[in-house]
C-alpha cells in the first residue's frame, strides 16, 4: 500500500496514476475486510476500485495524459505536511490502543445496537439495521447529497446551454 | 518503554497518518488537477481507516449476528463510512466534471498555466 502511494506521488503519467489508485482501492478493501468491516469493504471495492476508475479514465480521454513538472519548489508543501504529521502523531497519544474492547466506542452506543438490533428490527446484519432503521434520516441526507452532486454534474456538462 | 508500547499498540494510526500526509502532499504540491483529485481520494480513504480501525476488537468478528459468536466489532463506524464512501464518489464526480469544463475553457488542467492565463 505504501509502495502504491509513493508511486502515485512520483509518477507523471496520469493513466498509471489512475491504475495505481485502483490497486490502492483494492488493497484498502482487503484492509477493511481485516478490520471486520465487510459491508464497507464490498462498497469500497465496487465504488472506489470500480466506478471511480471508470469515471477518471473517461475524463482522461478528454484531457492530456501527462502531468507537467511543477515550476515552484515543494518546500512549503513539505513543511505543511511535516507540521500536520507531527500534530497527528502527537494526537495518537490520546487515542486507545488497537483492538481494545473497553473503549467508549464499544461501551456506549455500539453495544446497544448489537443487543437491540435483532429483537427490534429482525435483521441479523447490524450494519444494515442501523443504516436503514436507526439512522434512516442519515441515509436520506446521503441521497440528497448524491442528488445535488448529480444536478451539479449535469449543469456543468450540459452542451446546449453553453452554446448560447 | 512507554514510547515503544505506544508505537506497537497504535501502529494502525501511523499507517493512517502516512496515507493522510501523502494525500495532503499531493493536493498541495502537485499542479495537475487530475492528480489533485486522486490525492483527495487518498486522503479520504485514510479517514475511512481512521474511523474503522478503532471499531475492531481483537478476536472479534463482523457485526452479523449468529449464535456461535459472542464478540462483534462495532457496527457504528461501518455505517458512517458507508455513507462517506457514497458521498465521496459524488464529490469526486463533481470534481471531474469541473476538470472537464476547465479543460474545455482553457485547454489545460495545469494550475501554473491557468494562473498565467489569468494574468
Amino acid at each position: 500500500m505504501a509502495i502504491t502511494t509513493i508511486g502515485i506521488i512520483k509518477l507523471r503519467n496520469l493513466f498509471s496514476v489512475v491504475i495505481l489508485s485502483t490497486i490502492y482501492s483494492f488493497l484498502m478493501a482487503s484492509l477493511l475486510l481485516i478490520f471486520d468491516a465487510v459491508d464497507v469493504a464490498l462498497t469500497e471495492a465496487a465504488v472506489g476500485a470500480g466506478i471511480s476508475t471508470v469515471l477518471m479514465l473517461s475524463v482522461l480521454h478528454y484531457t492530456k495524459r501527462n502531468e507537467e513538472k511543477p515550476k515552484h519548489s515543494s518546500i512549503l508543501a513539505i513543511l505543511v505536511c511535516i507540521t500536520v504529521g507531527g500534530l497527528l502523531i502527537y494526537g495518537t497519544y490520546g487515542l486507545p490502543a488497537f483492538g481494545a474492547a473497553n473503549t467508549p466506542l464499544h461501551t456506549h452506543v455500539s453495544s446497544q445496537y448489537l443487543l437491540r438490533s435483532l429483537p427490534e428490527t429482525g435483521v441479523p446484519n447490524v450494519v444494515t439495521s442501523v443504516l436503514a432503521s436507526y439512522r434512516g434520516f442519515d441515509t436520506l441526507g446521503e441521497v440528497i447529497v448524491v442528488f445535488t452532486a448529480a444536478i451539479g454534474v449535469i449543469s456543468l456538462l450540459r452542451k446546449d446551454q453553453r452554446e448560447n | 518503554m512507554n514510547i515503544v508500547s505506544n508505537l506497537i499498540s497504535s501502529y494502525n494510526y501511523y499507517i493512517i497518518i502516512f496515507l493522510m500526509i501523502s494525500g495532503l502532499f499531493i493536493v498541495v504540491a502537485r499542479g495537475n488537477m487530475m492528480k489533485k483529485l486522486v490525492g483527495l481520494a487518498l486522503f479520504q480513504t485514510s479517514v475511512y481507516i481512521l474511523y474503522i480501525s478503532p471499531g475492531k476488537i481483537l478476536n472479534g468478528t463482523a457485526p452479523i449476528l449468529r449464535d456461535d459468536f459472542t464478540i462483534y466489532s462495532s457496527p457504528f463506524p461501518h455505517v458512517l463510512i458507508l455513507t462517506a464512501i457514497v458521498v465521496g464518489i459524488a464529490t469526486l464526480s463533481l470534481g471531474l466534471a469541473l476538470v472537464i469544463r476547465i479543460n474545455e475553457e482553457f485547454g489545460t488542467i495545469e494550475e501554473d498555466k491557468l494562473f498565467e492565463e489569468e494574468l
